[in-house]
């Protein structure tokens, strides 16, 4: 369905004068437009960025340079800052809300030249695996309209697999880039914790939070990854990035060590996802990867460990929406408790609630010791059960998730089946590793999603293994 | 443990600055004893002689130079999400009744 040339062509063509900045926007926003009944955009950034694309064009006709992503049309989920529309995280509790000033990432793709057109739909808060919290819509799925496209950053990945712009980006907290990617057939990557700033998104659990690229192809995310990875001295919790561009991808499969993980391949696996996933590490072994089985005992309680240390960082992070400073505000308060209570209670949708009040029991007195930290000790369990896995072999292979694309309305009634579409990705996320899901065959005529991992700080050689899969598998 | 009872969901939106309607505590109180059952399984596993993880990438006490910075942003503009101002500060609603 989408038809863009590779972001790199695309900018070496704006930059050459092959192509207008204003023809891409023009033609972003009319696929926006034609596609509304997918709900995947929450707003449109029309006039700053035809100005945008003006500038652009005017300046690459006097010669001047642009950038590695001139005149890039991209979307970005509606939890990261921007200018030009409002930033509501698809919360009624932000519905009007401008930001003062944009994240960091929107501001480096700015700076080589990309353009932000539109705001992609989101569970509110990103809490969530379906796009059904989001307060305004629910997205549909490209393949199958009936479907959800998976969440949170389902609105993302629906946009990239429409077309309607060459990259969209997504945040991960649990899995948030790489279930919808595998739900719709998207390319998503998680980088390594603090690898991109995550300073002007709205933060869910700032331990796990990581901002990545939704794509078509691994070489368009690890270009985006490339222009938005490093140190940023608004989020102390940034890493340095690799000296070599992200974008420099050696693409032999052969000699590598790949583990495929035995607790992802067992019970609860949809037999049909199994076979394709068979198939896939079949293909790899015949293109010379060494591939093993590997155990991580502990992955079976991932995500029971998450379910206590994500809420715990979200009833943090959402105490700052008092109704004071921004956002919605309970005219009718009497005082300010009221006030308080009131705005939050209209302003937060169901799914909010019920995590911050997990969040304000794991740490309660009398429990902290119970839940919070004992989740802690098993996530450090989970972190020295990778780092041995990464001892024996340079990746980890499994499916992204157990099913594929849900029905619309199937699970919204039972919050705890809904967290258990997170199964194969959270342990990712509390590990800080990178992972990647590429779109690799299809069961029940749906699309499903291969997940290979590294270790932390192995970017590159990650990108460059799912690369060097995408040849061989997609 | 799990199972949490009314006045359990009431202490937590109290503690959590949370009004909940009738509905929403028996919704509530179903929902979150049910996650809280599933996360129970963290009870039976082994976590001797493990230390609590609280940063995966190892950072400790990142410092920065003690500088002024200018975000390019005025207190007007900052002003100008607050539902209520009054001479250049955010309004509330009266404290003590």
């Amino acid at each position: 369905m989408s038809t863009w040339p590779a972001i790199a062509q695309i900018a070496a063509d704006v930059s050459a004068g092959k192509t207008k900045a204003t023809d891409l926007v023009a033609e972003s926003l009319k696929r926006i437009q034609d596609t509304q009944e997918y709900q995947a955009i929450i707003a449109v950034i029309t006039d700053r960025s035809v100005v945008r694309a003006r500038d652009i064009d005017a300046r690459v006709a006097k010669g001047e340079k642009i950038g590695r992503l001139a005149g890039v049309p991209f979307i970005a989920k509606d939890n990261f800052l921007t200018f030009g529309s409002e930033t509501t995280a698809a919360s009624n509790i932000l519905k009007g809300f401008k930001a003062p000033y944009q994240a960091t990432a929107i501001e480096l793709l700015e700076a080589e030249g990309a353009i932000c057109v539109a705001k992609a739909n989101l569970d509110a808060f990103a809490h969530g695996s379906s796009t059904e919290n989001s307060d305004f819509m629910t997205t549909k799925n490209p393949h199958d309209s009936k479907r959800v496209p998976g969440g949170s950053s389902g609105g993302s990945a629906t946009a990239v697999v429409l077309g309607l712009a060459p990259f969209a980006l997504g945040t991960d907290t649990g899995g948030s880039i790489r279930l919808p990617a595998a739900f719709t057939g998207a390319v998503g990557y998680k980088p390594t914790y603090g690898l991109v700033s995550r300073s002007g998104v709205i933060a869910m659990a700032s331990s796990t939070d990581v901002i990545g690229p939704l794509t078509t192809t691994v070489e368009d995310a690890a270009l985006v990854l490339d222009v938005m990875a490093g140190k940023d001295r608004l989020d102390s919790t940034t890493i340095d990035r690799d000296k070599t561009s992200y974008t420099v991808l050696g693409s032999d499969i052969k000699g590598k060590k790949i583990g495929v993980i035995k607790e992802y391949m067992g019970q609860g696996l949809d037999p049909e996802i199994k076979r394709s996933i068979d198939a896939s590490i079949a293909k790899l072994k015949t293109s010379g990867a060494e591939i093993t089985e590997v155990s991580l005992p502990s992955l079976t309680l991932a995500l029971a460990c998450y379910y206590i240390i994500m809420p715990a960082e979200v009833s943090s992070n959402l105490s700052r929406y008092d109704g004071q400073h921004y956002g919605y505000f309970a005219q009718n308060a009497k005082n300010l408790e009221e006030s308080y209570n009131w705005s939050r209670s209209e302003g937060f949708g169901d799914e909010a609630k019920r995590r911050i009040m997990i969040g304000t029991y794991v740490l309660s007195s009398g429990y902290y010791d119970a839940y919070y930290k004992r989740a802690q000790l098993i996530r450090t369990k989970l972190i020295k059960e990778y780092e041995k896995a990464f001892s024996q072999v340079d990746f980890l292979l499994g499916p992204t998730a157990p099913m594929v694309a849900f029905e619309i309305g199937q699970n919204v009634s039972d919050p705890l089946q809904m967290y258990l579409t997170d199964i194969m990705t959270v342990g990712a996320n509390l590990a800080g590793v990178p992972a990647i899901s590429i779109p690799v065959g299809s069961a029940h005529k749906l699309p499903i999603g291969l997940q290979l991992l590294a270790p932390q700080r192995q970017d590159r050689a990650l990108l460059a293994l799912a690369k060097a899969a995408e040849e061989v598998l997609v | 443990m799990a199972d949490l009872t009314q006045a359990d969901v009431l202490r937590l939106a109290k503690l959590a600055r949370l009004q909940l309607t009738h509905e929403e505590v028996d919704k509530f109180q179903k929902e979150i004893s049910a996650i809280l059952g599933y996360v129970e399984q963290l009870q039976k596993a082994d976590v001797g002689g493990l230390e609590p993880t609280h940063q995966v990438t190892g950072l400790t006490n990142v410092m920065r130079p003690d500088e002024e910075v200018s975000y390019g942003t005025t207190p007007e503009e900052l002003l100008k999400n607050a539902p209520a101002t009054e001479k250049g500060h955010f309004k509330v609603k009266r404290m003590l009744n």
